[in-house]
């Protein structure tokens, strides 16, 4: 596609990287039918074609983006299914990482939006402040269907309340910066990224993780320093904020690598495992470009670690159909699709793919908190096609889609949780009674 | 660059007024008017052409969509619609100072009927999207656009698209049983029905490959078949273009029609092999693939007999696909081959003109002199099977130079067509981009009759003006 940058405006790397995006792109819109909220909306804006094209717009120009161009950018959910779709091979997901810090940048959001966006921002990524305010919550929960009106305000309230969990699970030790040894023999010596979120909201899935990869016989590494990926704010544009986040961790592995060595970095929330793939470009001009591009060489989703440390069961077939949710991190962010669905079936499970799998469930982040309206046609849709295969529980690989999935009638879980189960850990909970 | 007819001067300055009457036709969030939500409108498909227009309207219900309607036909605003803006001629490029009607919201199937096999869907269902409904229960809609998992069906009758499947099945003409029509003035017509064939004049082929010049094309009452036993697909290599070119001929001169046959040269291989994987031949000039379809043993001996044809061809080597997966991986490739080809160059003109099959390898041996004289590269993919033609023409849109030669390049291409025998569209449509070459094909007596036609429908020449016919001799549209 023709793009109209000057000479000045690619001496910007950003803008450069842009410009070579928007090049590779034909404007056939095939990615257009595979996008979730075009599918919802039917505006071209609000597909990733418009979205480009506004980017386009907006960088070329180089004036500060404008409420109409927040609107549509803000409304993708980055599930990159049109990064699957397109022929081309457009990297949707640089070019839109890019217009989010450059409206960050350039545009002043109202207040009680910059002010959810900070609080977001600061509180997400700090487990000690996020278990917090999720028990506070829990307390506000009884007020949700008081909360009255349809402002965006009222709906975020209702949606975060109702997205907080009932009852919050007990902080794991288990989770802290040490070394768990391998049992029996070492194969392996992997570094496991704990997470910020997730390990408040449900800590069984580092508990299943650390299990399964020391009974196969590999240490895993919980190394002090680690913290959040980045992901969440750099997905809202917060560019230095997400940088920061990285650092810490690429300082933190690095040292590790250095010290006695690591032979992966283990990831098993998949919207992480995408950043964390991505530390080499998110990096590639700074002075610890390197560092970064080892660590990124390093990361692989706990799928990944599992086929190769040749993952085998121990325990009979249980009796049980598992509806595999294809996290979109994982099938559009790291393209891997088959693998959660060989292992699930190796370790014995029935496993069916609901109808659109494609399809976003409409967590992506903190868009179910800024982005409630569409967020939760999105749920319902996957829920009902979910429903149709009948299956027992929701086996997902991303703690993101599983708080999204939860609270329906089948029970969602981690796959390396059923994964562990069959190796010899213990019964997922919720599973009582089931197979 | 291609000449648009002059806005009128009277509807720019009302722009504001027009605006805020669309608005009250139709539902909140229905009406786009800023000048940056409008820019992504500007151009479809062929993204060489744009122009910002006045408004975009997104309509839910022909009653929506036929209030605009009576509302531009009264106050003499031009009408330009568009489905999934996937046209690779221009189809909904817009004017300055007309309204685009876009049909995407209108994508709910309304019926499906498997006793008299039809399907009842509004005109923004996607093009697969018909046959994903129905598939589970063994049916299909057989025209299949390469652009069919994003393209809509409304915008297929108005094209009367085609697709690799057609060679068998027939093209969007010959899978329609009825249409909602609106016309400029705002009347919904029914047109046909659940049934084939309708009394009267057949106002269903005409309406059908109309490129939204004669009315708004609303609900599609489409064929559904059931689908075959099985099918498998082959691929053959040869070692040149003009080689590949005589083994369809004979393929096709031998009286097998496979349920498809299609042609992809050197660098299309190459570039669709990076996106699909499906272990295309990447030491060939070119490559056929053929599938046939049936029961295992009618498969058998088709593709034994095709083997047998093209071994006369010397070929570098033929592979059956051995499974499911490696089909739908052999089509991936063919289906998302333009876009693939941006992989390769950060533009193409994507050609669309059918010839005479026996005149195959004489074409495609001009077509690669051509591209030479030009000094532009040239990706060959199309349907073979029926002679319908893609050469894509691959340029930098951002050098002015290299756009102009590629568009004289295509016009070359299309007059050469026409010059075998030929035709300048297959599937395509006229839209913008051959809008100027009509005079090679036709005769100035048989544009004055087409001419006629549009004006009986659209006296004001307001839909979808600047397509189909040159804009000289017509006072309407003076450009």
């Amino acid at each position: 596609m023709q793009t109209n940058f000057t000479a000045e405006q690619l001496r910007d790397p950003d803008t450069a990287e842009s410009n070579r995006i928007l090049r590779t792109c034909v404007h056939c819109g095939m990615c257009t039918a595979t996008c979730p909220t075009f599918l919802l909306l039917g505006d071209e804006l609000d597909s990733p074609r418009g979205r480009i094209y506004l980017i386009k717009d907006m960088l070329e120009s180089g004036r500060p983006a404008s409420e109409l161009e927040v609107r549509h950018v803000d409304r993708c959910l980055s599930c990159l299914s049109c990064m699957t779709t397109c022929p081309s091979g457009v990297n949707y997901m640089h070019l839109v990482d890019h217009a989010r810090t450059y409206i960050e940048e350039t545009y002043k959001r109202p207040w009680p939006e910059r002010m959810l966006r900070g609080v977001l921002a600061r509180v997400l990524p700090s487990p000690k402040l996020f278990r917090l305010s999720l028990k506070a919550a829990a307390l506000a929960r009884p007020l949700e269907p008081a909360i009255p009106g349809q402002s965006m305000l009222a709906q975020r309230l209702r949606g975060m309340l109702a997205l907080a969990p009932k009852a919050l699970p007990a902080p794991d030790p288990m989770q802290e910066a040490q070394v768990h040894p391998a049992e029996g023999e070492r194969r392996g010596r992997v570094g496991l990224l704990t997470g910020c979120a997730q390990k408040v909201l449900n800590p069984e899935i580092n508990a299943a993780t650390i299990r399964l990869l020391t009974r196969m016989g590999i240490e895993v590494v919980i190394t002090p320093g680690q913290g959040c990926c980045g992901a969440l704010t750099h997905h809202m544009g917060q560019h230095e904020r997400a940088m920061a986040a990285a650092r810490a961790n690429i300082r933190a592995w690095s040292a590790e690598i250095e010290g006695q060595g690591l032979d992966a970095i283990v990831v098993n929330a998949s919207g992480c495992g995408t950043t964390l793939k991505d530390y080499g470009f998110m990096f590639r001009e700074e002075p610890d470009a390197e560092d970064a591009a080892r660590v990124a060489g390093l990361a692989m989703d706990i799928t990944e670690v599992l086929e190769k440390f040749a993952y085998a069961p121990t325990r009979d077939e249980p009796a049980m159909t598992v509806a595999y949710h294809s996290a979109c991190s994982l099938q559009h962010g790291q393209k891997i699709t088959a693998l959660p669905k060989q292992l699930l079936a190796r370790a014995g499970f029935k496993v069916k793919e609901p109808a659109e799998g494609h399809i976003c469930c409409g967590s992506a982040g903190t868009y179910n908190i800024l982005q409630p309206a569409i967020a939760g046609q999105l749920r319902t849709r996957k829920l009902e096609n979910i429903r149709r295969t009948k299956a027992d529980v929701i086996a997902a690989g991303n703690i993101g889609c599983m708080t999204q999935l939860a609270g329906d009638a089948m029970p969602v879980v981690h796959t390396v949780q059923l994964l562990d189960w069959m190796a010899g850990g213990p019964r997922p909970e919720g599973l009582d009674g089931i197979g | 660059m291609i000449a648009l007819p002059a806005p009128k001067p009277e509807i720019l300055a009302r722009r504001d007024a027009i605006l805020a009457d669309l608005a009250r036709l139709l539902p909140a969030d229905s009406v786009i008017g800023e000048t940056l939500r409008l820019r992504p409108y500007e151009t479809d498909g062929l993204a060489a052409y744009r122009q910002i227009p006045l408004a975009v309207v997104l309509p839910r219900t022909t009653a929506e969509v036929a209030a605009v309607l009576r509302y531009c036909h009264a106050n003499g605003i031009r009408v330009v619609p568009r489905g999934a803006g996937t046209s690779l001629s221009g189809g909904a490029l817009p004017l300055a100072d007309a309204v685009v009607i876009g049909l995407m919201r209108m994508n709910t199937i309304r019926e499906i009927n498997y006793e008299d096999r039809y399907a009842i869907v509004g005109a923004g269902v996607t093009n697969i999207g018909i046959t994903k409904a129905v598939e589970g229960d063994g049916f299909f809609y057989a025209p299949d656009p390469s652009s069919q998992l994003a393209c809509m069906i409304g915008g297929n009758v108005m094209m009367n698209s085609g697709g690799a499947h057609c060679l068998k099945y027939g093209v969007t003409a010959n899978n329609l049983l009825g249409v909602t029509f609106v016309t400029i003035e705002g009347e919904v017509i029914e047109i046909g029905g659940t049934h084939l064939d309708a009394a009267g004049y057949d106002w269903l082929g005409l309406i059908t490959g109309s490129e939204g010049q004669l009315g708004l094309v609303t609900e599609v009452t489409v064929r559904i078949l059931r689908g075959p036993e099985g099918a498998r697909a082959m691929l053959a290599a040869f070692s040149s273009v003009e080689i590949a070119g005589a083994a369809v001929d004979a393929i096709i001169g031998s009286g097998i029609i496979p349920v498809a046959l299609e042609f992809m040269d050197r660098p299309c291989i190459h570039a669709c092999e990076a996106f699909a994987h499906a272990g295309y031949p990447l030491d060939a000039e070119a490559m056929l693939i053929i599938e046939v379809e049936g029961s295992v043993a009618e498969q058998d001996m088709l593709l034994d007999r095709i083997r047998g044809i093209c071994a006369k061809f010397d070929p570098i080597s033929m592979k059956v696909a051995e499974s499911a997966e490696q089909s739908a991986a052999i089509w991936k490739g063919r289906k998302g081959a333009f876009g693939a080809v941006g992989r390769i160059s950060p533009d193409y003109l994507c050609m669309d003109g059918t010839i005479p099959t026996g005149e195959l390898p004489h074409v495609l041996k001009r077509i690669s002199e051509m591209s030479a004289q030009y000094g532009l590269g040239v990706a060959n993919v199309f349907h073979a099977g029926d002679g319908n033609l893609h050469p894509l023409i691959m340029f930098d849109a951002n050098d002015p130079d290299s756009f102009r030669r590629a568009e004289a390049f295509g016009a070359d291409i299309l007059k050469l067509c026409v010059e075998v025998g030929g035709c300048l569209t297959g599937e395509h449509g006229v839209g913008v981009e051959k809008r100027d070459l009509m005079t090679t094909q036709f005769t100035r007596a048989e544009l004055t009759l087409q001419r006629a036609i549009k004006s009986a429908f659209d006296p004001e020449w307001l839909l979808n003006t600047a397509k189909v016919f040159p804009l000289d001799d017509n006072p309407k549209i003076a450009a």
